[in-house]
């Protein structure tokens, strides 16, 4: 067989093509419910974490409910699934399941939005958790934060898709997320968020009426992405915010 | 080992020493600097490098006779990619924790030139067999300094080791660190992995004096 012919290279790139793509296509099918599934505990260990409900054990580790538990924990700690459009605010099962990069897009786009929003309780206590997402220094970072009716943070989430590691991929190490606990994101009355910045003379964080926490070194634009996610973020959902605020 | 004629041992055992791939042909640099920073990292690495090259050194061989030679490269991108992909998917689907800490080294593979010089230098010339002993060797000694130079950058950098604390506890002063001990930052960085690998270079030359090049 002469292996060198035009004809023959073309048919040969023909069939590679054909045999490659099915073969990822199948497995793609095959694997694409336990992929999801994954993807769906994670989304539920990352909100539950965001209200303190986690296996963190010391003071380094970052511990989920794990995985085969979440979704018990996940149905007993949650109580409401809300969707936020402006004003009006519907009750949604799996509300936690849309996607926030979709619904801002649209945003941007002039259109109505579906906005998640999850009514959390613990020991009586209540958590309203608004899913968050923004731009890193290199890509996308998300995450929840959970608030109480006095707008004080009680928890929250970061993670990131491709920051650097030791340095922005910091957002989801214990040290920094632990920060934002005790928080307020109220300035007077505005929703001033919270500030990730340097040299804020409170490295320890003992100050929580500024709206800031210490920001993480070398990671300027990693912190200023997660500061301009929280105030986009509460930007959205002020409306809703303000009926439950008690002032 | 009786299981393999003397040949086909050396296939194995030459890459892990006298023509490793990191230290000897320095292939696969840049993914032994991206990602040794832990020693969890080097060793999923080192296994998901072993994979794509077994498999891929055998699928390459097999078909080296049809293979056409004016897009052999891209027939071997193409095996590479594909091997990628699986192993992700994969991961993803009953490994997800593991597959979130590797989604950015996975894509690496196929970057890394070790596979494509292998494919290349090896399998398009040599049976199946031949050729799947050369992969596992050549990731092998891959994965070797990976996991030599993950060890000392982690424990270095970090004091510990598959993220266990191994030298004490740098905040509350334990250990080690109650002596004065302080991590070292630097072995966290990218360049400190260049350091790690000359060493390592410079030891093993200064062993074995015939891998000197002539000046």
């Amino acid at each position: 067989m002469n292996t060198e012919k035009n004809s023959y290279t073309v048919i040969f790139a023909a069939i590679m093509v054909v045999v490659v793509g099915s073969i990822l296509a199948f497995l793609a099918t095959g694997l694409k419910p336990r992929i999801d599934e994954n993807e769906r505990f994670e989304k539920q260990q990352n909100i539950l974490y965001a209200m303190g409900v986690n296996q963190n054990e010391g003071d380094g580790s970052v511990t989920f409910i794990p995985t085969n538990e979440v979704e018990a924990e996940f149905s007993k700690y949650i109580k409401k699934q809300l969707v936020v459009q402006g004003d009006k605010v519907t009750e949604k099962e799996e509300a936690y399941l849309i996607d926030l990069k979709k619904q801002l897009s649209e945003i941007k786009a002039g259109n109505n939005a579906e906005l998640p929003l999850l009514i959390g309780e613990k020991d009586g206590k209540e958590f309203y958790i608004i899913p968050m997402y923004g731009k890193g220094l290199w890509d996308a970072i998300w995450g929840f934060i959970s608030l109480d009716e006095n707008m004080v943070v009680q928890g929250v989430y970061f993670d990131h898709k491709s920051e650097t590691p030791g340095l922005g991929a910091n957002i989801k190490q214990r040290f920094f997320m632990d920060d934002f606990v005790g928080e307020s994101i109220l300035d007077g009355n505005s929703y001033a968020g919270i500030g990730v910045v340097k040299g804020n003379n409170d490295p320890l964080n003992q100050d929580k009426e500024d709206n800031e926490v210490d920001a993480l070194a070398g990671a300027t634009i990693t912190g200023n992405g997660v500061t301009a996610m929280i105030k986009e973020s509460l930007k959205l959902y002020k409306p809703y915010l303000e009926t439950i605020r008690k002032k | 080992m009786a299981l393999l004629s003397k040949k086909d041992a050396n296939l194995i055992l030459d890459p892990l020493a006298d023509n490793n791939p990191i230290t000897i042909q320095v292939l696969g640099i840049c993914s032994a600097l991206a990602i040794t920073a832990e020693l969890k990292a080097s060793v999923v690495m080192a296994l998901s490098v072993l994979f794509v090259l077994g498999v891929g050194n055998v699928v390459i061989s097999l078909l080296r006779n049809v293979i056409p030679s004016k897009i052999r490269i891209i027939v071997q991108l193409v095996v590479v990619a594909t091997l990628v992909i699986i192993v992700d998917q994969v991961l993803k689907a009953f490994a997800y924790e593991l597959s979130k800490t590797l989604s950015v080294f996975v894509g690496l593979i196929i970057t890394n030139c070790i596979i494509m010089g292998r494919f290349e230098a090896f399998a398009l010339g040599n049976g199946p067999w031949k050729s799947f002993l050369d992969g596992i060797g050549n990731a092998l000694g891959y994965g070797v300094i990976l996991v030599i130079v993950g060890f000392f950058r982690e424990l270095l950098g970090s004091g510990t080791l598959f993220g266990i604390p191994v030298l004490g506890d740098p905040v509350t002063k334990t250990g080690l660190y109650s002596i004065g001990y302080e991590n070292n930052g630097f072995m966290i960085i990218p360049p400190a992995a260049l350091i790690v690998v000359g060493i390592i270079i410079w030891v093993q030359r200064s062993r074995n004096r015939t891998l000197i090049e002539e000046a």
